[in-house]
């Protein structure tokens, strides 16, 4: 095909696209929904995974230990954790220092009145673990040293245990539910083009007849109506793209400097997402607008 | 040029629209086809553009066997065939101009030619003044004008018209078959249905007439026939 027909089937197909008016606003909201709601459930799913692959990468034990324990036993635990097998690494976090964190996060009024012997916090450890999946195991063998120590030193030992379970099970969820959702508005868009195009055919079958009596072959009838579909399908998926990624934008740069819910999770940077939000909802328009103008086509266009 | 053997049309609903025509058109010739309504013309010229498939028979046209012409071919059969129709058939929202040139767009001309050309035969058709004008700005001889010119624009070896004065009043009609006689001068077939008596007794060509789907009379430089 040559240029100047390329050039005629684009004038055509976005001179149709303007005639057409109403159904074409229909057809851009369906699929601008649509794929707005798909690229929702996609940056939570990515997020979601992300925030669970951070957390995997980060876990580790923390040890409490009994409030009245020796400075002897102290370093003999230390010692005892250190040597078990798995064990990376171990600090000892004094309960002094513990209050001190504690004052940075929450602030000075929080900890009033608990300095010194006041302090209600215990000493404590905590464990990196060389594996993350062997983190369980490594808990229960530290739990174990109460039995062979007297008294038992340990008060309580902490690792997050299914917090990453529970964050996969929660973007598989995510997954799920936004697929459905998303299956069923990417059909009402494909009817809601396929409809679109019906009335284009219907409105210009005249002129499509005459075509074929001087000759056109039907890939030049048909062109105009597939540039049609696709550029709705373009248009459609440019606008959400647009809403998702400036709202991303000013979501993951927004600042931390409250104590919200955001300020505790770190998004995935904006670089790494736009580009395969851009294709995935470009493409997605494409095809459901090409395949939308396919389905009137085949139907009306006998050609 | 165009070649008919005991060709038959049987519609759906069980009409005998054309019943064993044979019949030949040479080059370069110029042919009436006449005979009362229903007869079988309309028929007759839609299986040379092969709007209609004939239900028995053979039909040559130019170099195409239609029979075995497969249906996406079908366009390269009409691109040597320009057809011309009582209604003009003219797009409302082109200019004369552009109704001209759509012919050619459809078969990918370039577009320096398509622009040359469209002049030419505009001013064959002594349109030129009114390449701007839209359709509805024009008399009935004048959009009728413009259809011819769009039939001869890609040079077709046969013009297929059905009634092209149909909607014309007498004089108008006669300056369009004048047209028709030059283009036909220059070396196109014409296939003519006509009602008109007048045209056809004035200017006396081959006459094919057609009577309940057979041909009754086939006779050059032949006079109307029938008494309106």
């Amino acid at each position: 095909m040559k240029i100047s027909t390329y050039v005629r089937h684009l004038r055509e197909g976005f001179r149709s696209m303007i005639r057409n008016g109403w159904m074409t606003f229909a057809s851009l909201s369906s699929i601008g929904i649509s794929l707005f709601i798909l690229g929702v459930f996609v940056l939570l799913t990515t997020n979601v995974n992300y925030i669970a692959e951070n957390v995997e990468s980060q876990v580790e034990i923390r040890v409490y230990l009994t409030l009245d324990i020796e400075e002897t036993q102290v370093n003999k635990i230390w010692n005892d954790i250190g040597s078990i097998e798995g064990v990376d690494r171990v600090t000892f976090v004094h309960k002094d220092e513990g209050l001190e964190t504690l004052r940075l996060t929450l602030g000075e009024n929080w900890i009033e009145g608990f300095e010194g012997d006041n302090n209600p916090l215990m000493h404590s450890f905590t464990v990196q673990v060389a594996n993350p999946e062997e983190i369980a195991h490594v808990a229960d063998r530290i739990m174990a040293l109460n039995e062979t120590n007297e008294p038992a030193p340990i008060d309580e030992i902490d690792y997050g245990a299914g917090t990453v379970e529970d964050l996969f099970a929660i973007s598989n969820l995510v997954n799920n539910v936004g697929l459905v959702l998303v299956v069923g508005l990417a059909i009402t868009a494909l009817f809601l083009i396929a409809n679109t195009i019906r009335l284009t055919i219907m409105a210009r079958r005249r002129e499509i007849g005459i075509m074929k009596l001087v000759g056109a072959t039907n890939g030049f009838i048909r062109w105009p109506f597939f540039i049609e579909g696709a550029f709705v399908g373009v248009v459609g998926a440019a606008i959400p793209l647009g809403i998702l990624l400036y709202g991303y934008y000013r979501l993951a740069s927004a600042p931390r400097d409250s104590l919200s819910f955001m300020s505790m999770i770190e998004l995935k940077p904006l670089e790494d997402i736009m580009l395969p939000l851009t294709i995935l909802l470009i493409g997605l328009g494409i095809l459901i607008g090409v395949f939308g103008t396919l389905l009137s086509v085949r139907k009306h266009l006998k050609v | 040029m165009i070649e008919m053997q005991d060709v038959w049309k049987t519609y759906p609903d069980g009409t005998h629209a054309l019943r064993g025509i044979t019949v030949k058109v040479d080059s370069n010739e110029f042919v009436y086809v006449v005979g009362p309504s229903g007869a079988g013309k309309s028929t007759f010229m839609k299986l040379i553009y092969r709007e209609e498939r004939p239900t028995k028979g053979h039909i040559f046209v130019d170099s195409f066997n239609l029979a075995k012409l497969k249906k996406r071919k079908i366009p390269y059969l009409r691109r040597n065939i320009g057809v011309i129709f009582q209604d003009f058939r003219l797009l409302p929202k082109l200019t004369v101009a552009e109704n001209v040139a759509f012919a050619m767009e459809v078969i990918e001309a370039p577009t320096k030619l398509i622009r040359r050309r469209t002049v030419e035969v505009l001013d064959l058709v002594g349109l030129k003044d009114k390449r701007s004008s839209y359709p509805s700005q024009l008399s009935g001889g004048e959009q009728q004008r413009v259809a011819i010119a769009r039939a001869i624009v890609n040079n077709p070896a046969v013009i297929v018209a059905d009634e092209p004065t149909g909607n014309l009043d007498p004089e108008t009609s006669m300056g369009i078959m004048r047209l028709l006689e030059e283009i036909n001068l220059r070396g196109t077939t014409i296939v003519m249905a006509t009602h008109n008596r007048d045209i056809v007794n004035s200017m006396r060509k081959r006459v094919i007439a057609i009577e309940d789907g057979t041909i009754v009379r086939d006779q050059l430089r032949g006079d109307y026939g029938y008494e309106d």
